[in-house]
């Protein structure tokens, strides 16, 4: 037999936070910890699967009218509107003037893949191979291989994360901004910034705008936290719904992984904010035959879930809550873990844990200590030093900040 | 002004455009035979007891929602590879063979053909049946490949022109790559009997030719999932590594859960597991890890013996009710007074049927009778029901005397 046409084909390194988790699971060490994968957990480390969830599922199997029949290309009409609605707000001059799409997508992932599709394709001009792409540094690892895949050849970064003073570098930023070719495309987390915790102001984010209108810079916001990082759905999407009234044009790749638990079910949506509704047609019918070649059409049953939820004032207010307790379960946990610290006397400043918002803290540990933490600790974090807050419980909180004290103390 | 002025409207989907004209038509007798969905004979969408079960089981285990691993559901992709290739194959049995969780047919493809373009450096060229599913080309193209085309479907007698089709296999480049449809292709409903399938597979052997099966209607085609996958396995008897797209959206009636799998068939385990790591290189930046909800079901059907076994009669249930208005439409045309040669109806398998209808007869078929159907004669004979296949026949004998 011939050889294989595959036998050239190499081994490929694992996504390292899977990878971390494997090891975790492997690991037969009693006191062993995962901070790692961002995956809500309650305080008995388990899975979370929303009480509301739970309850709309039931009246999902109890429908006997619902069936499993294809979505539309663009997916569930009634997920798509709500869900751009929590994105721009109920009152969204763009949603009242007919000027918003809205795109089902697999997750959040998905929608940044459509996005970046179509804006490789379409976005100022025909041919964007070129036009260069902007990532946070740091970012979510899987920006760069979202827009690279999607055919984008010049994926550069912008200064976000100040090391030094752990929190933002506003003046590298709007420096990068200022220095990027016009009409580069720039992705920003909404909010809850991943890995690093750290978000503009809003005072910060306006400066923001203002550099990104002058230099004809696109906003691509990635919003997959909204609710879960302050508690509140309208102060988390306060900087997309900022740029929408500075009358940008905007994409906007919404998950609905944590914000509603229903992780494996791949719920996402791209918002498509448009000067009219013209243009978003035109967009949309561009979309549809993106999205009919890379899934044809998208689950079901996470949009449906989200769907029914959104649209039932009483559900909405029970999601509602149970986010909120998802985000102060978070907030608790920072504030212990900070408090705990700092009584122990840990060298360095610790306020960034409580200061930081969302899933994730940058912790500043470096790459050294984090190896003490795995290995000699059985603790898995990121090498980056990330940390997901929702790892912690009060079980495991003495332990961890022990367990941090000691490879500050012990390692350089 | 605006990023977007430039931007063309996109063509609508053809297929879909059919279904959108006849839910605007008012007409009572209408009927639906664009878009492959199976109907029961109410004309009703189906949804197999076995999948009711399925869900009833899964409910009472009150599993969490966790990612699932990018590769999907290891229960899942193992059934399935199961279910293709045979539980007594040896590729299955050794492990050489890898199979990932796609969205549905049309991301499973899709996955492979990433693949294909970006391992694949023997060539660019894919070779699609004439005609094909319309999606096939556009997913390959936005891959990154380019396409090619075989004889497959004679026009003169609305069946295989197998000598055609040899003719032109027999002469694409080495080392190009090949799609075949296992079974009920699509659109024709032309499928090669096994003696051509044997002739097939010399052909393509000796061309080394890179085989990408799409199967995507296992079990729904004859009634039987062993004889609708008789060619996959014959194929990969006769050493031929294939790599496989499989659809459980219709055999499951599961289309809106997008359970799917991409396989491919490798030398060894150790090649399987190096595509694996490069598979989920290729998922990860599109969708990250794929959707739970049909996978679970699909996983529990066929691991369960008495779901499977239900789900077996089930599928042959859906793909019996087929053949039958097959049968019941070339019967009624009879009736009618047609002198046509209707035999084709009856000799294509599966969900459509390539009529033989021009499309200005397709057109009055719309306009005077409100028979939707695509332009190229396409009929989806799973929207024909007991209640309106004469009205069916009727119709046509009407555009074609």
């Amino acid at each position: 037999m011939a050889a294989s046409i595959f036998a050239a084909v190499p081994i490929s390194p694992p996504v390292a936070v899977f990878k971390l988790t494997a090891d975790f699971r492997e690991d037969s060490d009693s006191r062993k910890v995962n901070l790692g994968v961002g995956a809500y957990r309650t305080d008995e480390g388990q899975p979370w699967v929303l009480p509301v969830v739970k309850k709309v599922e039931q009246m999902i199997a109890n429908d006997n009218s619902l069936n499993h029949e294809y979505l539309p290309i663009l997916g569930l009409p009634e997920f798509r509107a709500n869900a751009s609605r929590i994105a721009l707000g109920d009152d969204s001059p763009a949603i009242k003037e007919n000027r918003v799409g809205s795109v089902q997508s697999l997750g959040g992932t998905g929608a940044l893949r459509i996005g970046a599709e179509f804006l490789r394709r379409w976005y100022n001009g025909n041919n964007n191979t070129a036009t260069p792409v902007y990532v946070s540094a740091p970012s979510w690892e899987n920006h760069n291989s979202v827009f690279m895949d999607a055919g984008f050849k010049d994926i550069r970064t912008y200064h976000y994360w100040d090391a030094a003073k752990r929190g933002l570098d506003l003046q590298g930023l709007l420096n990068d901004m200022e220095q990027a070719p016009e009409f580069s495309i720039f992705i920003l987390h909404a909010c809850a910034h991943n890995p690093t915790g750290t978000d503009p102001t809003p005072e910060q984010w306006k400066q923001i705008a203002t550099v990104m209108k002058r230099r004809s810079l696109f906003p691509f916001f990635d919003s997959a936290y909204q609710g879960f990082a302050s508690g509140s759905l309208d102060k988390d999407a306060w900087a997309v719904r900022y740029f929408v009234s500075e009358g940008f044009e905007l994409f906007c790749a919404q998950s609905f992984s944590k914000n509603f638990g229903l992780y494996n079910e791949r719920v996402g949506n791209l918002t498509v904010v448009g000067k009219d509704a013209d243009n978003v047609k035109r967009v949309l019918s561009q979309m549809e035959k993106i999205v009919r070649t890379t899934w044809s059409n998208p689950p079901s049953q996470g949009a449906r879930i989200v769907a029914t939820t959104l649209s039932s004032p009483q559900l909405f207010d029970e999601w509602k809550g149970n986010v909120k307790t998802m985000a102060d379960r978070v907030l608790l946990m920072r504030a212990e873990l900070r408090s705990r610290l700092e009584a122990l006397g840990t060298p360095g400043t610790w306020n960034h844990i409580t200061e930081q918002i969302g899933m994730f803290s940058f912790t500043g540990l470096n790459p050294k200590q984090v190896e003490y933490m795995v290995k000699e600790k059985h603790i898995y974090l990121m090498a980056s030093g990330r940390i997901n807050m929702c790892g912690l419980t009060t079980k495991n909180l003495d332990y961890v900040a022990k367990s941090i004290h000691e490879a500050v103390t012990k390692i350089q | 002004s605006s990023w977007w002025s430039h931007v063309e409207m996109g063509p609508p989907d053809p297929i879909l455009g059919v279904t959108e004209a006849y839910k605007r038509d008012t007409n009572s007798k209408k009927m639906n035979l664009g878009v492959g969905a199976y109907r029961d004979d109410n004309g009703k969408p189906y949804v197999l007891n076995c999948v009711r079960k399925a869900e009833a089981m899964i409910a009472s285990k009150k599993m969490d929602k966790e990612y699932l691993p990018i590769g999907g559901l290891a229960d899942f992709t193992r059934a399935s590879a199961e279910l293709a290739l045979g539980e007594n194959s040896e590729a299955f049995k050794s492990g050489r063979y890898v199979t990932v969780q796609g969205i549905s047919g049309t991301g499973s493809l899709r996955i492979g053909a990433n693949f294909l373009q970006r391992f694949f450096k023997a060539s660019r060229d894919v070779y699609l049946p004439k005609p094909s599913w319309g999606n096939h080309t556009p997913i390959f193209r936005d891959a990154g490949l380019q396409l090619q085309a075989y004889r497959y479907y004679d026009p003169k007698t609305c069946s295989l022109d197998f000598t055609g089709a040899m003719d032109d296999i027999s002469k694409i480049p080495e080392k190009s790559i090949i799609l075949l449809h296992a079974c009920a292709h699509n659109p024709t409903g032309v499928d090669p009997r096994q003696e051509q399938w044997k002739e097939l597979a010399a052909v393509v052997k000796k061309r080394n030719l890179l085989v990408y099966f799409d199967m995507a209607y296992q079990g729904f085609a004859s009634g039987d999932i062993n004889r609708d996958a008789w060619a996959v396995r014959y194929f990969i008897d006769q050493g031929i590594n294939i790599v496989l797209s499989q659809s459980f959206a219709k055999n499951m009636g599961l289309y809106g859960e997008r359970a799917g799998a991409f396989t491919v068939i490798c030398s060894d385990a150790d090649e399987a597991k190096r595509v694996e790591s490069q598979l989920k290189i290729l998922i990860r930046p599109m969708y990250s890890n794929p959707p739970m909800n049909g996978a679970r079901i699909a996983s529990m059907i066929l691991n369960t013996p008495d779901l499977r076994k239900e789900w077996l009669t089930e599928v042959k249930g859906m793909a019996d009710r087929i053949i039958s208005m097959r049968t019941q439409l070339v019967s009624n045309l009879k009736k009618e007074g047609s002198s046509h040669n209707w035999q084709h109806i009856t000799d294509q398998i599966g969900m459509f049927c390539f009529t033989g209808l021009k499309p200005e007869q397709v057109e009055r078929l719309i306009k005077e009778f409100s028979v939707y159907m695509t332009k190229d004669g396409r009929v989806s004979v799973a929207g024909v029901t007991s209640g309106n296949v004469g009205y069916l026949a009727h119709a046509i004998h009407q555009v074609t005397k």
